[in-house]
């Protein structure tokens, strides 16, 4: 990759990812899920959880892009993870296991069904 | 499959189950059943909303309509009002306490949040292993704008005014530290970065390191760029692994694009980073000891002056701060000292990441506004104290801190208030203990771990801190006198002031704290022999009440030292020399006749 040489560069690459990715958001049918994949959160499970889920979207279908992040905070209730889908509110489930990461795909995502699990967001976080 | 119209959330933290929530949701699902609209709305119970004095709540979706206080009698009138009525149930809606306007739609959902996200705020959000994610988030637009539009004067000059000051414990402003680096005369300057991370229980470091390592990277070169260093070293334990990986993944990437390495952006500036391993030992995370462990000698502090900020690593200037202190600069940088320092309290600036852990219900890492008190932490964000049991004490400042009780819950969390109140910040490691967590056993847990842990380089550390361990053990074991209260006092604060590093300075501290607060339990301890929590074994006594004992032999049969004695059919004793307190009649005796006293 080439070096970024001015300020100037680097804030129209940011400008460029950033319209990327607001472009992917919007698209229908993107389903982007953030797993927290930190110490904690694979020592509660997440990684067996992704893999599953990741074959499980497979199998149903659904284009979803799964991204490792690092912690979110909600220790209690590893692991968790965020599903993010064009128009709605992105939702965290936490407790996460094999089955409910089933009912995640099967129930949320396909059919906009909320499922246990919910965490509500308790943080404001600056932009 | 059933496409609902309406989702009814409801809370199921446990502050809103004891305000019967778990019923409030039974009762929902039944009249939806009893108004056939079971393939239109949803009922789901959510995890705890952080708005705990406020509960019970209940959320309608995708309405965004926030019900706060709700009981079981409101339930009917959320169901014919709001969900068949279309209606919004006025009197419930959650009053903006700022504005006191009822909130007809909370989609933004602000106002219940004590947390502001600043050193975590790619945490959980960005793929750390990417950084075109970070970038997309702003990434490396702050090191950028210091390297084309600002001087290093400058730089200093909006780190100082921001207030930002160190988050590893000692709370020095980082502004000032960077300026003394940046006055220091010579060849060669280094930036370290401090990732030890020592304090048991404690993990926001990882945290970030594991979950936004760039932002730690930037402020690195950053702080270079304003000091005149073009080094910057990551002292990381090798206990990591993740963390150290991230990092390595994240220096070449950054490298690869020019963002870090020579000629940064084509501003002349260079900076390379490397990483250094340490073997996990508490005292190496004292800035002196830390840079001798990296120079390859013994990780023993040493005598300040000269600050490291005039002769560290190699004996040249070296700036060190810690994980979170570096990750809030490039925010500050990009929003402005103003907006850093509108954050907070008159003294503390921003807002602390803690790794809030014990005996609340929701543990998990944190970050609040300076200011936030220990109440709303713990029954906020917390959740409330586990099982319903009664808050006893918080902990913080680890190894080094103290403990505070009920009546500091109400003090404004800052340097200065913690301080004052026999405690400390620390570097965020808090604790909440309810009442079954013994406070002098806790002073021995904490002397426990520093006993080890001193490097054995000065003597009031050595053995000062070892000679306060036994007398914490002689009160545990109820062969205490008061007059060994008197040299624990004592003790502690002659290590406290004759320690070389602040280790030894500090280990006391929870010793100390705890004898102011919570005296009567170290006095029960030494004159009653008792331990109120029941956490000290040697104190708790197993005893047969002779009216209930039936003398069935049970616990005679299985006590594995032969410590109860009594005829059949006749009451037995349990002979207090002997046992050993393993609780095996206890739980052998089918007629509750054992008691711990
Ligand atoms: C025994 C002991 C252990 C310490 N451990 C750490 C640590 O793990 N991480 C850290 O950042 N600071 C630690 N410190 C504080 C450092 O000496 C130093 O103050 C800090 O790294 C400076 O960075 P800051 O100004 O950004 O807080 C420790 C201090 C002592 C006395």
């Amino acid at each position: 990759m080439a070096k970024i040489q001015t300020l100037a560069e680097l804030q129209s690459l940011r400008d460029k990812l950033v319209a990327q990715r607001a472009e992917g958001e919007k698209t229908p049918g993107s389903v982007v899920i953030k797993v927290a994949y930190a110490t904690c959160g694979i020592a509660a499970g997440a990684k067996e959880v992704l893999e599953h889920m990741e074959q499980k979207a497979k199998e149903l279908g659904v284009n979803a892009t799964f991204v490792k992040t690092g912690c979110m905070g909600y220790c209690y209730a590893e692991p968790t993870l965020e599903v993010l889908i064009p128009g709605r509110e992105s939702v965290v489930f936490g407790y996460v296991d094999e089955m409910r990461a089933d009912d995640i795909l099967t129930k949320y995502v396909i059919n906009n069904e909320f499922v246990e699990g919910i965490i509500p967001v308790n943080y404001e976080t600056i932009d | 499959m059933a496409k609902y119209k309406k989702h009814i959330l409801v809370c199921g933290g446990s502050c809103c189950k004891s305000g019967n929530s778990q019923q409030m949701a039974d009762t929902f699902r039944s009249m939806i059943f009893e108004r056939g609209l079971q393939d239109e709305v949803q009922v789901i119970q959510t995890g705890c909303f952080g708005l705990c004095d406020k509960g019970p709540i209940v959320k309608v979706m995708p309405d965004n309509t926030f019900y706060t206080k709700v009981t079981l009698n409101d339930v009917s009138r959320i169901m014919d009002e709001h969900i068949v009525g279309g209606h919004k149930v006025e009197d419930l809606l959650f009053v903006d306490p700022e504005t006191g306007n009822k909130v007809e739609n909370n989609e933004k959902g602000e106002f219940h949040k004590k947390q502001i996200r600043i050193a975590l705020r790619n945490c959980g959000v960005i793929d750390p292993e990417n950084i075109n994610d970070y970038i997309a988030h702003d990434g490396y637009i702050a090191l950028g704008d210091c390297l084309t539009n600002h001087t290093p004067e400058e730089v200093i000059e909006i780190v100082s005014a921001s207030g930002l000051s160190g988050r590893g414990g000692a709370g020095f402003p980082t502004g000032k530290k960077w300026a003394s680096s940046a006055r220091a005369k010579a060849d060669q300057k280094y930036v370290v970065c401090n990732a030890d991370e020592g304090d048991p229980g404690a993990f926001m470091d990882r945290s970030i390191l594991e979950g936004d390592p760039h932002s730690v990277l930037e402020a690195m070169a950053i702080c270079g760029y304003s000091i005149g260093a073009d080094k910057g070293l990551i002292y990381i334990r090798a206990e990591y692994p993740l963390a150290i990986e991230r990092l390595k993944i994240a220096i070449s990437q950054a490298e690869e694009m020019g963002l870090l390495g020579d000629n940064i952006m084509g501003s002349g500036f260079n900076f390379h980073i490397e990483l250094r391993y340490g073997a996990g030992a508490f005292v190496c995370g004292e800035a002196t000891a830390l840079i001798h462990s990296m120079e390859g000698k013994r990780g023993e502090p040493t005598f300040k002056p000269p600050r490291t900020s005039e002769k560290g690593y190699n004996l040249k200037p070296t700036n060190v701060n810690n994980v979170e202190t570096y990750a809030n600069v490039p925010a500050i940088l990009l929003k402005g000292a103003e907006w850093f320092s509108s954050i907070g309290t008159a003294n503390s600036k921003g807002t602390k990441v803690f790794a809030l852990a014990g005996k609340v219900n929701n543990v998990g890492l944190i970050e609040v506004p300076m200011g936030i008190t220990l109440r709303e932490i713990i029954y906020e964000i917390g959740g409330g104290i586990k099982d319903g049991k009664k808050f006893k004490a918080v902990q913080t400042g680890g190894p080094s801190g103290g403990c505070l009780t009920e009546k500091h819950l109400d003090i404004p969390i800052d340097y200065k208030s913690l301080t004052q109140a026999g405690s400390m910040m620390g570097s965020g490691g808090m604790v909440i203990m309810d009442e079954s967590s013994c406070m002098v056993n806790i002073a021995k847990f904490y002397l426990d771990f520093t006993v080890p842990e001193s490097c054995g380089k000065c003597t009031p550390c050595r053995i000062g801190n070892k000679r306060l361990y036994e007398m914490l053990d002689k009160i545990t074991k109820g062969k205490a006198t008061m007059e060994d209260l008197e040299h624990l006092r004592n003790l502690s604060v002659v290590v406290k002031d004759t320690a070389l590093c602040g280790l030894g300075q500090s280990s006391p501290n929870p010793i100390l704290s705890t004898l102011d607060n919570f005296w009567d339990e170290y006095v029960e301890h030494v004159q009653d022999k008792k331990c109120r929590a029941g956490a000290c074994k040697d104190l708790v006594r197993y005893e047969i009440n002779p009216a209930i004992c039936l003398g069935c032999t049970a616990c005679a049969r299985n006590c594995p030292v032969d410590a109860i004695h009594g005829e059949l059919k006749k009451p037995h004793t349990i002979d207090q020399d002997i046992c050993i307190k393993c609780g095996t009649c206890y739980t052998k005796c089918k007629f509750n006749a054992i008691r711990i006293n």
